[in-house]
């Protein structure tokens, strides 16, 4: 039977060839079946529904027509942007302070117990001083914007407000070439780089799957919020302004929009380089307006997503914690390991705005982005003179000894939002891609991306002699 | 063949019939499943795909049935792997009865799938769910009218607080043991197009399909599709070799 199946097969292909051919293009004949369901899918719709008071369809057509409208669409979208970053970091601000001075009570009590114990100084200093200090840190900087963050993001998530932003910025990610799917992608990086990798196997065609899982990184996930969000609370909207939230939950919106566009600039260059074609078309459901579950979003967004992200920096933020206090307690020559090492990346550090403690904290931080600045803070703190740090501008006092302006803060936020991906993005990039050259090219593309952009920003502002 | 669709694991239940439960993204097709399946689930990948596949069983009035959660898709026009995937299972798995969720409050975007399905196979059972919310919207469906004008049996649900699952149970079953033969009226083309199906049905009588509704292959060939001729000319192969 398998000769002649074959045969036959190969016949009817034919067959259905030359009777394809009377007919027309093949591009008419599969509209004339699309348009014919559509049609007889319409006839049974209207026949078979009917609407009562005829309201309800419209209300979610109106929202629809005035959130994808040309002039609305973008204005509102980056509102509620601003919106939910002005809500998050003037609402995280007090119980960051509270939760800061609390560990830091803890401290006092902890190396109160120590000295009672009379413990060996180095096991105080790994244990309370690296570890828990860490820790204190991680848990007081993240825990509060995380829980404001994640439900409202989860909120609108809920309401299907996320489909209208892929709708929405479709265009653009045509116009660079990639594929409009890369949008979702890109939200889903909002919540985790390595969720976001992985999510562009939605996109079918391996090229525009390439840029999608490549620029991924250039959105700032939630390990690196804390980070822009006490960069621009300490050094863009501090010092008693007026307006102080604002200014800072325009500057996190700002970065956020720089991942934004610099997603689209490298896609787009990637489109036209390395990865070269034409994008392909693809059906977005505007799924229709639902009343979000209120209580459900609070528990999942907690549960789901606070808790799971914060106990894995903790995970990482221990060890990380201990490491470094080893490398800023052990010396060498008279200078501590930690000391040698950001030496050799001053140079480097210098040229785009930041030292070397800034780009040995992010080398550091590899593991994970949420433990960037603690590392920062720790490596300051142990190679100079011991800072108590018991709130948010004590940080910011200890931050200026060091030499810092606005404009390192800047760096430091534009640094972190460009810079390499993490070590489980790396290593879901390294999956998702099937070996290590794509993963390299990842790991070139954003820290050279984000070296140019720093040294760029620091040149100018130096050259206009902005710095005051 | 039927096996071929199977992840690891499956071929230890043997139903009675198997059910699969295809739909649109959003429209509760997941509720349905574990409406209808309660606890009893497996989750695995389908053979060789990165596409995730759900099944689990349940018994009604004595048989056991298997459900197959296929992907959520608009059409199945093989565009994507999850399309590719609810179609090859609908086609080659050929599924006692397929079950097509749609969403009441837009009927009209999901009859699309509806009607696709319909040429393929006749034995599908509608599932039109989330009826509260398109009767709160103010939404008025005649159901016996839909069902009249697909000419296959639709069940109204609300999944999510279970109303309408066991009338469902029954549906599938009827369909599934041939106690309801039913008859869907085919989407008709334009004339030229008709004729060209005819012709080509009548070639593929001398071919072996499996099956698989001629005239669905027919439209494929028509519209410059061979991916369903290549899968045939597969599963011929295999079946041959299975045989020898």
């Amino acid at each position: 039977m398998g000769v002649d199946a074959a045969l036959n097969l190969d016949e009817l292909i034919e067959h259905g060839r030359e009777l394809r051919n009377k007919l027309g293009p093949e591009t008419e004949i599969q509209d004339e079946i699309v348009t014919s369901i559509y049609r007889r899918a319409e006839a049974i719709a209207s026949k078979v529904a009917a609407q009562a008071g005829g309201r309800g369809r419209d209300w979610n057509k109106t929202i629809d027509d005035l959130l994808t409208s040309r002039l609305v669409g973008f204005p509102l979208m980056l509102l509620l942007l601003g919106g939910i970053l002005w809500l998050t970091i003037s609402g995280a601000n007090y119980p960051s302070n509270a939760l800061a001075a609390l560990f830091f009570m803890l401290e006092d009590k902890l190396t109160f117990l120590f000295l009672r114990w009379q413990t060996p100084e180095w096991l105080h200093g790994l244990v309370v001083l690296g570890t828990f200090r860490c820790l204190a840190w991680v848990v007081s900087v993240m825990l509060p914007p995380m829980a404001i963050f994640f439900p409202l993001f989860t909120l609108l998530e809920d309401l299907g407000y996320l489909p209208r932003v892929a709708f929405n910025l479709d265009n653009i990610f045509k116009r660079c070439g990639a594929h409009g799917k890369q949008a979702l992608t890109m939200a889903m990086g909002f919540g985790c780089n390595a969720a976001g990798v992985m999510a562009a196997r939605i996109i079918d065609s391996p090229r525009e799957r390439m840029i999608a899982i490549l620029t991924n990184n250039f959105i700032p996930c939630n390990g690196r919020f804390p980070l822009l969000i006490s960069m621009a609370v300490l050094f863009l909207g501090a010092g008693g302004l007026k307006y102080g939230s604002a200014i800072a939950s325009l500057t996190v919106a700002g970065m956020v929009l720089l991942g934004i566009g610099v997603t689209f600039l490298v896609s787009y260059v990637l489109s036209s380089t390395m990865l070269k074609g034409i994008s392909s078309s693809f059906t977005l459901e505007l799924p229709p307006y639902r009343r979000p579950q209120v209580l459900q979003v609070l528990v999942r967004s907690v549960l789901d997503r606070t808790l799971f992200v914060l106990w894995r920096a903790v995970k990482v933020a221990a060890p990380a914690g201990a490491l470094v206090w080893v490398l800023a307690n052990t010396n060498i020559g008279g200078m501590s390991i930690i000391e040698h090492l950001a030496g050799y990346l001053d140079p480097a550090g210098r040229l785009i705005g930041l030292d070397g403690f800034i780009l040995l904290a992010f080398i550091l931080g590899l593991p994970a982005n949420e433990i960037v600045i603690p590392t920062l803070l720790m490596s300051y703190l142990g190679a100079g003179a011991l800072l108590e740090l018991e709130s948010l501008s004590a940080m910011r006092e200890l931050l200026l000894a060091r030499g810092w302006t606005w404009l390192t803060a800047l760096n430091v936020m534009v640094f972190s939002v460009l810079h390499f991906p993490c070590g489980t993005t790396l290593l879901t990039i390294k999956h998702e891609t099937g070996g290590w050259k794509w993963t390299i090219i990842a790991v070139l593309l954003t820290t050279g991306t984000a070296f140019l952009a720093c040294l760029l920003i620091t040149q100018v502002v130096q050259t206009l002699g902005l710095l005051f | 063949m039927k096996h071929d669709y199977y992840p690891p694991g499956i071929k230890g239940i043997d139903g009675d019939y198997t059910a699969a439960l295809a739909g649109n993204p959003n429209t509760g097709k997941s509720t349905v499943f574990n409406a209808l399946t309660g606890l009893n689930q497996h989750t695995g990948n389908w053979p060789g795909k990165t596409v995730t596949q759900a099944r689990g069983y349940y018994r009604h009035r004595g048989k056991t049935a298997v459900i197959v959660d296929l992907p959520g898709t608009y059409s199945l026009s093989a565009n994507s792997l999850e399309e590719e995937v609810a179609r090859d299972f609908i086609c080659f798995a050929q599924p006692e009865v397929t079950v097509v969720m749609a969403d009441a409050t837009c009927l009209e975007r999901n009859l699309n799938l509806v009607l696709q399905i319909l040429e393929i196979t006749p034995k599908v059972v509608v599932c039109l769910n989330l009826m509260d919310e398109a009767e709160r919207k103010g939404l008025k469906l005649d159901v016996d009218q839909l069902a009249d004008e697909l000419g296959v049996p639709v069940v109204p649900t609300a999944a999510h607080i279970g109303r309408g699952i066991a009338e469902l149970k029954d549906k599938i079953h009827s369909v599934a043991v041939s106690e309801i033969l039913p008859r869907p009226k085919p989407v008709t083309y334009s004339q030229q197009l008709e004729e060209a199906i005819r012709q080509l049905e009548t070639s593929l009588q001398r071919v072996y399909t499996n099956g698989i509704s001629r005239r669905w292959i027919a439209l494929r060939l028509l519209e410059g599709d061979h991916s369903v001729i290549e899968a045939i000319r597969e599963y011929s192969l295999a079946e041959g070799k299975g045989a020898e």
